[in-house]
């Protein structure tokens, strides 16, 4: 094994193993399922350890043996490596003994966890010679690949739902970035992409760089497991729209163990989604083995509404198998939950974030969620990006004159024992 | 009826580099039989061993998932178009 042979052998086909390049596939040509990156696991295992990991800058690549690039990281090289906050008055006001917040709303550059993804789909893309990419998003990856593109000199086409909101269709456009809005749920989006990925020729992040671009997530399940102190949680609190990130994590938690980075231990993985929008969570519920797709996602979660997840079937079995379940809150829950993690940490987490803490809140209580373990809660989104969620919430700000008299008489009409979290 | 059937990437291999091909029948179901009797080796593509299409093989008949109506005994008129579609993109 030389140091520039590429730590992955080519793509797997994840239902019948048939072998692929690593090229612009994403799909088995004989079965149609998956591709998923094929790793060379003996080499990376001496190449790999805690050392080498420590010794190197604090962003996602840090962990760059795992991920699917052959050469230098060309984008997106400060991504990741967000703080992983130890939520003292959430654990409290949730009734859990343990709980660490994994904050992605501040990932660089673009607030999201989509960072993660996208700089490695765009490494690669640039290693298989595009030049332009383009996305179907609900928002938060539209605003990656625009900044990372923007960043790296390549062209950007991002597709998004037309009704998404004003944060995450300005943080598209101000990268300058092409931003074509659909008339149509997520899904005739994502439709409309991957057939355009298969006429112009462009890297598609999340349709044909797909095997690439879904690996980057893994790094925000390496991230945990370090900042733990090299220990597996008890359990994890995943948001899911398309259902990779989920599945990336408990992949992260796995390999670690395999290449002896972190002892063996159960940690059960659990998935949120939004009532309006939960075919994931339905599955678990319903014991069900494939998706029952939803037509109109009716909820303020946009970036988690999805209605045909495409890893569904995988996702559901990760919750399963890790002895995890799902839960799916109200809109009321999601804002009540922006609120409560807002006020107990000052943490402002969109939508996505709402729903996660309002997910685990449910688990709790149903029983399904150990309150006695360390829970970490991923929150993988920025709330400045969805303000219309809580923007109802609040009184509209009346003004004082700028005289003392004035701020005292207002000081009268304060309840000054409020206090939101516990 | 005549039915119009684009083909995705994967399986143009299989249809001479076409992106549509046309396909008769009375339901989608027929239509897809009907092409992959005229296109050899598509129907070990488009069906598992059980008989049924592949669960990540979408169909979509005039931009509507099959699924959503009565999947592959939806019926098809003439001038109709479906398309084959991976199911494994985006998110």
């Amino acid at each position: 094994m030389t140091e520039t042979q590429p730590l992955f052998k080519g793509l797997k086909c994840r239902e019948c193993d048939k072998a692929f390049p690593a090229e612009v596939l994403y799909v088995c040509d004989a079965c149609f399922g998956p591709l998923e990156v094929d790793y060379r696991y003996d080499a990376i295992a001496d190449r790999i350890s805690r050392e080498t990991i420590l010794s190197r800058a604090a962003n996602m690549w840090r962990y760059r043996e795992l991920l699917p690039v052959a050469g230098p990281v060309t984008v997106g090289e400060d991504v990741g490596y967000t703080p992983l906050v130890k939520a003292e008055r959430l654990a409290r006001a949730l009734g859990i003994r343990e709980v660490y917040v994994k904050n992605d709303t501040v990932n660089y550059p673009s607030l999201s966890f989509k960072d993660r993804v996208v700089s490695v789909a765009l490494t690669r893309a640039r290693e298989l010679g595009f030049d332009t990419v383009g996305c179907a998003s609900t928002g938060n990856l539209a605003n990656s690949v625009a900044a990372n593109a923007a960043h790296a000199g390549m062209t950007a086409y991002v597709m998004i739902p037309s009704d998404l909101e004003l944060g995450k269709v300005l943080g598209s456009f101000v990268f300058g970035a092409h931003v074509i809005g659909v008339d149509g749920t997520y899904d005739n989006v994502n439709r409309l992409c991957s057939e355009v990925a298969g006429q112009h020729g462009w890297g598609i992040v999340n349709v044909n760089l797909r095997p690439y671009y879904a690996e980057g997530s893994k790094t925000m399940g390496f991230e945990i497991a370090e900042q733990l102190g090299w220990k597996l949680p008890d359990a994890v609190v995943t948001p899911m729209a398309g259902g990779s990130l989920i599945c990336k994590i408990d992949k992260a938690f796995r390999e670690f163990v395999k290449l002896g980075l972190v002892d063996d231990h159960p940690a059960r993985i659990y998935g949120a989604q939004a009532a309006g929008c939960s075919p994931i969570v339905n599955m678990v519920k319903e014991e069900a083995d494939w998706v029952r797709p939803i037509r109109d996602p009716k909820t303020i979660v946009k970036s988690l509404a999805i209605g045909d997840p495409a890893d569904a079937p995988y996702a559901a079995a990760t919750m399963r198998q890790t002895g995890g379940w799902g839960e799916n809150p109200t809109d009321e829950e999601t804002v009540a939950g922006i609120r409560l993690l807002a006020e107990c940490e000052g943490i402002f987490a969109e939508t996505a974030g709402g729903v996660t803490v309002a997910a685990t809140r449910r688990l709790v209580e149903s029983g399904k969620l150990d309150p006695d373990g360390t829970v970490v809660l991923c929150i993988t989104g920025h709330g400045l990006k969805t303000k219309e969620a809580v923007a109802d919430e609040f009184r509209t700000l009346s003004a004082i004159r700028p005289t003392l008299a004035d701020f005292n008489a207002y000081l009268e009409t304060l309840n000054k024992e409020q206090v939101a979290c516990p | 009826m005549s039915v119009t059937v684009r083909i995705p990437t994967p399986l143009r291999n299989l249809t001479d580099g076409a992106e549509t091909v046309e396909g008769s029948g009375a339901t989608v179901g027929e239509v897809i039989a009907d092409i992959c009797a005229s296109h050899q080796g598509l129907r070990d593509r488009l069906y598992d061993d059980g008989g049924a299409i592949r669960r990540f093989v979408n169909v979509f008949l005039n931009n509507e998932d099959i699924r959503f109506e009565q999947g592959p005994d939806t019926a098809v008129k003439d001038g109709d178009e479906l398309s084959i579609i991976p199911a494994i993109a985006g998110g």
